[in-house]
């Protein structure tokens, strides 16, 4: 479990506008990495790049190479379904299936593929993963409920259960905090440091705090002006970022004199 | 500096009725609109029972008389509640203006139709009958058959179309033209489609040709571009962070329309498909062309006449024989029968769309 992604000049295209221009970044297997930028710099375009997730919008293509744990995610063999069930993903606003119960949304990666699994099977999967995403026994009780019942930070660790009940080697997390109160907020950063164990994670926050709180390392990105592509300005250990960055325009934005 | 300061004696705190006379202003007393009405009304009843004043008079009546209530209004309240007291009257009176034909409508349709039905009515045919007695068993069960038959052509193709337009189109020039010539074929007069439906199969059974299943076709032209509309518009609903959700966690396209998109857009489109049949139940035209017209029971789609309702009525009023009162009750019967299917879809309609939404959000 958990690989690495090492991705090399990385250019990303929406139709004919690149939006994301040559992201060179390694990322250790095991280890939390926070994107932080301003808005509209591509952090969030070139997270979903990683799982393929952008190619939902039309027009939208990459140049350049991602490789996990060596093998290239953009090769002509690689199908995008099988990507992103090794590369999970959890979006900003919480969204779990409105037709479904708690405990069907938790299993929608096994059931919506139509997978064939003994009943025993399945509640150890339901309960392990709302377990790690901590919601067990909030949830217990209720499992037949529908999940939209939750309140929106229970909705946003049933994602995170969901996503990880299918077992995937890395979990990429798009802002998963910014539509939530800061108890909630408090219990998924928790979260993310014990899913740290067994999953590399990619996070996009605009929180800097949140950045510095959780991740090991942090990228920096930011828009050289308005409608150029995002670039990649630094990447290092968050304590290096936050209190010796390289680059001044790292340190404008940490410091929040900018963006 | 002088300027500035309160006037000397007694601070200006306003008491308790002041504030209230601030915010809420005078009103006209809550009973003012019923009251105004109800002296429209008896205004109104008075001219009709004593000066002999028509039904459609005394209605302008007492909207004439209603208006007063923005005159009183902008004495006593001041402009802006008169104008809302004035939209709330032509808004009402609009309302009611289009409730009366459809309760002229159900009215004489029950009064005129009730007095036929019985067990009778819907278990004997036509067969043999000449004046008093016989029933629309016939009529009924073609107008079932034909309209399911219509249902099973029309839902598939629709829900497809619609299905390819939102999902996989992606707004492409052949999408731009499926969705033009949907609108056009919302547009199609249904004589046109029944004579489709009978120029189609005359090219297969030759001249003349008359059977259950040209009269589903015809219906089904009428029923796909509504189907696809309502389809469309459903699925359109459904958020696109569903559909990344589902994607994100690695399943298939054609998993994800069938399994996340289509469950949670059902009672939508089945609401839909329900009013589509209840919009071509009632059709007679194409009928009339390409199913035409019997007095005995058929079964049988693909073989020869069948009746339908709106036929049997128009056919039953066209020639209705001698003594012609029968024919003319039966006809009114045969009414109010299409009349409660149709209700009856609509409450169909009603209970999917609330026992198949979404749960937790209601």
């Amino acid at each position: 479990m958990a690989k690495s992604i090492d991705v090399s000049d990385l250019n990303i295209y929406y139709g004919d506008f690149l939006a994301v221009e040559d992201v060179t970044i390694p990322i250790a297997a095991k280890s939390v990495t926070a994107f932080i930028g301003p808005s509209g710099c591509g952090k969030s375009t070139f997270l979903r790049s990683l799982n393929r997730m952008h190619e939902v919008i039309r027009g939208a293509r990459v140049e350049g190479k991602v490789l996990i744990d060596g093998q290239d995610l953009y090769g002509s063999d690689m199908d995008p379904v099988n990507v992103r069930r090794m590369i999970g993903m959890v979006f900003q606003r919480p969204n779990p299936f409105p037709t479904m119960s708690i405990y069907d949304n938790v299993l929608a990666g096994q059931k919506l593929n139509s997978k064939r699994m003994k009943k025993s099977e399945a509640d150890d999967i339901v309960e392990r993963s709302l377990r790690s995403a901590g919601l067990w026994t909030e949830v217990k009780e209720r499992l037949d409920r529908p999940g939209s019942g939750l309140s929106g930070g229970q909705q946003q660790r049933l994602c995170i259960a969901r996503a990880i009940s299918v077992e995937p080697e890395i979990l990429l997390m798009d802002e998963p905090c910014s539509a939530l109160d800061p108890i909630s907020t408090s219990v998924i950063e928790d979260l993310i440091h014990e899913l740290k164990s067994q999953y590399t994670i990619v996070i996009v926050t605009h929180n800097m705090q949140q950045a510095a709180r959780v991740s090991d390392e942090t990228a920096f990105f930011n828009l050289s002006g308005v409608g150029k592509p995002g670039r990649l300005i630094e990447v290092g250990r968050t304590e290096t970022i936050f209190s010796n960055p390289t680059d001044p325009a790292t340190e404008a934005y940490i410091q929040g004199r900018f963006g | 500096m002088t300027t500035l300061t309160n006037p000397p004696g007694p601070a200006k705190t306003p008491g308790p009725v002041d504030v209230h006379q601030e915010l809420y202003g005078a009103r006209l007393p809550s009973w003012g609109p019923r009251a105004v009405l109800g002296g429209a009304v008896v205004v109104a009843a008075a001219l009709y029972v004593l000066a002999g004043v028509n039904v459609m008079l005394a209605a302008l009546i007492v909207f004439a008389i209603s208006l007063l209530l923005p005159v009183w209004s902008v004495v006593v309240e001041g402009r802006r509640k008169a104008t809302d007291r004035l939209v709330t009257v032509l808004v009402t009176s609009s309302f009611v203006l289009a409730m009366f034909p459809l309760f002229s409508i159900l009215y004489t349709v029950i009064t005129k139709g009730t007095k036929v039905l019985g067990v009778d009515f819907f278990t004997f045919s036509m067969r043999n009958v000449v004046g008093e007695g016989g029933g629309i068993y016939h009529a009924l069960a073609g107008t079932l058959l034909i309209t399911g038959a219509a249902t099973v052509i029309s839902v598939p193709i629709g829900m497809f179309t619609a299905i390819y337009l939102v999902e996989y189109a992606d707004g492409n020039r052949l999408s731009r033209w499926i969705r033009f010539l949907v609108d056009v074929m919302t547009g199609i007069p249904s004589i046109v489609a029944g004579l489709f439906a009978y120029a189609l199969f005359v090219l297969f059974f030759g001249e003349g040709v008359r059977m259950g299943i040209g009269g589903s076709v015809a219906l089904s032209v009428l029923m796909i571009p509504v189907v696809v509309r309502s389809t469309e518009e459903m699925l359109k609903l459904v958020p696109n962070e569903l559909r990344e959700a589902s994607y994100a966690l690695g399943v298939p396209k054609w998993r994800t329309v069938s399994k996340v998109v289509l469950p949670t857009a059902l009672a939508g489109i089945v609401t839909g498909i329900t009013l589509a049949i209840a919009r071509v139940i009632g059709e007679t035209a194409p009928l009339l062309i390409i199913a035409g017209a019997t007095d005995s029971v058929n079964f049988n789609l693909f073989d020869g006449r069948m009746a339908s309702l709106p036929v049997f009525a128009y056919t039953s009023v066209r020639n209705p024989g001698v003594p012609p009162e029968f024919s003319i009750d039966r006809a009114w019967g045969a009414a109010l029968t299409l009349l409660l299917i149709v209700m009856l879809l609509n409450l169909i309609a009603r209970l999917v769309s609330y026992y198949f939404s979404p749960k937790g959000e209601r």
